[in-house]
């Protein structure tokens, strides 16, 4: 006889009947585990959050006053009839994938994810599980990401050659886990290193729990490109081009890091910025290897490519479904902050 | 290759002119003189033949990927690109490789015609010996298509810094049929060698588009006024042992109108003519169609040269008695070339382009909207005193060509662009009411900004019925002003009928489904079109 499921899909979320609770739900529910911060997934108005204790600060300062309660990588705890547990998914500082156990079947939520350390974040452990919930942002074959120090230092040869003519560099980065795995990777020989107020917030948030990170000026009233020459500007992408871009002189290089960057059709719309190839995302390799590696015999899909995914992984043996859900960007050209857009499908 | 890319890179990496023709002068100094050719040929539109097909590469890129090929259509769906997915998708190089961009050009234009799994072998090997941006590269050359933001002209700018020489005398040197492997780059540019040049044209000197009212053009007396002809823009050149005919892309086109071998006879040797090859009705060209009937074939059957017997109209005459005339004023070659003209036998293969009387702008701009009935798709003017330039050079030669037609369609199918506009729907089939139904009868996929597609893209992806592949059928909602500049029966459409450069004017989201235009209102337009026909074309003057 089947087993019911540990984890089912509804209109506000992923949810654990036994358990009782939704598991990063975008409407409000009474209990909400969530697996990072970025603001499809940490959403306000649930009764009660539950987090791990890296991620919570960013969390706390996002919804406010919430009522959450924290947990450590591994720890254990019974909720309802089911054990949760919440293992590092290498996606941001603080980010989890929670596994769910209901009488010995293991269900595991990705949540967002990415393979490769990245020397800042908690790094990707596989959790063994019978069902896996994985995003499928960039799980098409044409996304391969090209090892962290190759791109940092590409970046670091732009910052350079630009201070080099005279020009401010403004990197367009995610304000919570791409700028400052892009802050801890510069070299803080070439310049000093400015960040808009929403990527400084997070920053300070995240180097006050003890994440290594360099030092970094706010941009404020007397900052500009005559107050810190050979600067580099870590703003969100949606900062860029505007009124406040503007005190950086005309002569500022833009550049956007994301995985979109790969694609060149995305990074010609964006005009002469330059584009790095820089995702908090799994590629295609990690998808693949992710998913062997947990030993699921089932997957389901719930954000990226997932028809073209789906097919893949059913092709490769696994009983694979789609799940519908609302951790969407708008699209791959969204300057959105905090996700990096959906795939088109 | 590696500095090919470097070039592409740079040119890729930034918008303005003058970086682009620093950059490219800087390769001109320093490539090998073999790359050089290379360049300027894939810059001007001269590709070699094709070694492998594009479902080839398609099946040896998928192989060598170990990629099922639903999954690699799939990928290239996406990136709209072959080359780019082909270059994404393969694992990464186990070799490094210095070969150079006429290496890798000499060794694919060597592949043409082997058995498949020599060329196989070859094209692995390349792929296994380059980065992901020289791949890109690399494919681009084989597909063709390949275009990097460089015009001839820009080219032909950098050229002339890095060289030292007059632009337009590279311009004039740089064109003809030559390839890369019949010549080599000192050949090339510093040839002034009269032999040389034998059957090669001159570069075709361009109108701007009028956008002011004609009246900024100062005196009507200053002005040349003729139809804008709806041809195939040609350059005739009768030199001693050279006959030839090319089209302003370059494109050696005397095969396809064998009747002007006539010509040869009754022209005397050294003389260039500017003109518009068009197809001849008697009294006025006959549609563009009726001509494109005859481009598309390598030789052309008697029937057609009777059903479209062409007919070149001159405008200019460049070279006479093997002078150059360019640089005289356009009064004096039009002289001469109503002299040579006047000579022929009336009503043959040549014959004048006719100028129009200026007695003034209001009267001119009553014949422009005259235009259609003449065949013509508006007027040209030309100042009397211009020398014939090269390239568009804006003052002296305006095209004013008439308002487009326009009707308010529906969008009923939504396909995914390619290159910049890959993943963004952008090239759409557009409906008229006929009744309770839709009719299909159009598609583009131009004239709409970045930001409106974008939009339109998500409304796509919230709004499709049903796919069939790439294509989307959609709610039918959205309302487009169509704008095109011609309208033909065709019983091959299902509308049965044919335009001619359709696009899109705006987005109309001020209109519903129920506002948009019938069958009808092109219907009347068809037969308006033809009722034009009748007042007769204003006479040679």
């Amino acid at each position: 006889m089947a087993r019911a499921p540990v984890l089912t899909f509804t209109d506000r979320g992923i949810f654990c009947p036994a358990g009782g609770f939704h598991i990063d739900p975008w409407r409000p529910v009474d209990r909400a585990l969530i697996t990072h911060g970025h603001s499809d997934h940490a959403r306000p108005g649930h009764g009660r959050y539950l987090c791990t204790r890296q991620a919570a600060p960013v969390i706390r300062h996002r919804l406010g006053p919430v009522r959450l309660e924290t947990i450590a990588y591994g720890e254990t705890r019974r909720i309802g009839g089911v054990t949760v547990s919440f293992h590092p998914a290498g996606h941001v500082p603080g980010s989890a994938q929670i596994r769910v156990e209901q009488d010995g079947e293991v269900w595991v939520a990705s949540g967002d994810y990415k393979v490769c350390a990245d020397g800042l974040c908690e790094p990707f452990e596989p959790v063994a599980c019978h069902t896996f919930i994985s995003e499928c942002t960039f799980g098409l074959p044409v996304f391969r990401w090209e090892p962290q120090e190759e791109v940092l230092a590409r970046i670091n040869r732009w910052w350079a050659a630009n201070a080099a003519e005279g020009r401010i560099s403004i990197l367009g980065a995610y304000a919570l886990g791409k700028a400052q795995r892009i802050l801890s990777g510069l070299d803080t020989g070439i310049g000093p290193i400015l960040t808009h107020g929403a990527v400084e917030t997070t920053t300070e948030i995240l180097r006050s729990q003890g994440y290594v990170l360099p030092a970094t000026v706010a941009v404020t009233a007397g900052v500009s490109a005559k107050s810190h020459p050979r600067a580099i500007v870590i703003a969100p992408p949606s900062a860029q081009a505007t009124p406040w871009a503007a005190r950086f002189g005309p002569t500022a290089a833009a550049a956007f890091a994301s995985g979109w960057m790969r694609l060149r059709g995305v990074r010609r719309r964006r005009g002469a910025e330059t584009g790095f190839v820089l995702s908090d995302h799994a590629d295609w390799p990690g998808l693949n290897a992710a998913i062997r590696e947990t030993g699921a015999e089932r997957v389901f899909v719930t954000h990226g490519y997932t028809a073209v995914f789906r097919r893949w992984l059913e092709s490769q043996g696994y009983d694979a479904g789609i799940v519908q859900t609302e951790y969407q960007g708008d699209g791959i050209d969204s300057a959105q902050p905090e996700t990096e857009g959906d795939a088109p499908e | 290759m590696n500095r090919f890319a470097r070039l592409f890179a740079a040119l890729d990496g930034t918008t303005k002119t003058t970086a682009k023709t620093a950059a490219l002068a800087a390769y001109f100094r320093d490539a090998p003189e073999e790359d050089r050719l290379w360049t300027i040929a894939l810059l001007s539109g001269r590709r070699p033949k094709r070694a492998v097909t594009a479902t080839e590469l398609r099946e040896w890129a998928a192989g060598a990927a170990d990629l099922p090929h639903w999954l690699f259509e799939e990928a290239y769906s996406v990136t709209g690109d072959l080359a780019e997915t082909i270059a994404l998708v393969l694992p990464p190089p186990t070799r490094d490789s210095a070969e150079t961009l006429g290496g890798h050009m000499r060794a694919l234009v060597a592949l043409v015609g082997r058995p498949a799994p020599q060329r196989q072998a070859a094209i692995l090997a390349a792929w296994d010996s380059l980065g992901p941006d020289e791949r890109f590269l690399f494919n681009k050359l084989i597909t063709g298509g390949f275009r990097m933001g460089v015009s001839q002209g820009l080219m032909t700018r950098a050229l002339a810094q890095a060289t030292g020489l007059e632009e337009a005398t590279l311009a004039h040197r740089l064109m003809g049929d030559w390839t890369p492997a019949g010549t080599s780059y000192a050949t090339l540019i510093g040839s002034d060698d009269p032999a040389a040049a034998g059957r090669r044209p001159y570069p075709f000197a361009l109108a701007s588009p009028l956008e002011d009212p004609p009246e900024a053009l100062g005196d009507p007396a200053d002005w040349l006024a003729e139809w804008k002809w709806d041809g195939i823009r040609g350059q005739l050149i009768h030199r001693p042992g050279a006959f030839a005919l090319w089209s302003r892309g370059e494109d050696l086109i005397t095969d396809r109108f064998p009747e002007f071998a006539l010509l040869a006879n009754l022209l005397p040797p050294g003389t260039v003519i500017d003109g518009e090859v068009v197809a001849w009705g008697g009294d006025t060209p006959l549609p563009f169609a009726d001509l494109q009937k005859r481009i598309g074939r390598k030789s052309v059957p008697k029937r057609l040269l009777a059903e479209a017997p062409a007919r070149l109209l001159a405008y200019d005459l460049l070279e006479e008695g093997g002078q150059d005339l360019r640089s005289a004023p356009l009064g004096l070659r039009r002289a001469r070339l109503e002299q040579l003209v006047g000579a022929l036998p009336a009503g043959g293969l040549l014959g004048l382009s006719p100028a129009l009387p200026v007695t003034g702008w209001a009267a001119l701009a009553s014949l422009r909207a005259m235009a259609r009935g003449a065949a013509a798709e508006g007027l040209m003017l030309k100042r009397l005193s211009s020398a014939y330039h090269v390239g568009r050079k804006r003052g002296d030669w305006w095209k004013w060509k008439l308002d487009p037609f326009t009707v308010d369609a529906v969008m009923i199918y939504a396909q995914a662009g390619h290159g910049r506009r890959a993943t963004l729907y952008t090239d759409f089939t557009f409906a008229v009411r006929d009744g309770d139904d839709l009719v299909p009868f159009a598609k583009a996929y131009s004239g709409l900004t970045d930001d409106e597609f974008r939009r339109i893209t998500d409304w796509v992806r919230r709004h499709t019925l049903e796919r069939f592949g790439p294509v989307r059928r959609v709610v039918p909602e959205l309302v487009f002003e169509i704008a095109f500049e011609g309208i033909q029966a065709s019983p091959r459409h299902r509308s049965g009928i044919a335009l001619r450069f359709p696009r899109m004017l705006r987005w109309r989201q001020d209109k519903t489904v129920a506002e948009i235009d019938t069958i009808q209102t092109l219907r009347v337009l068809l037969a308006g079109q033809r009722g034009f026909c009748t007042p007769a074309p204003p006479e040679e003057i």
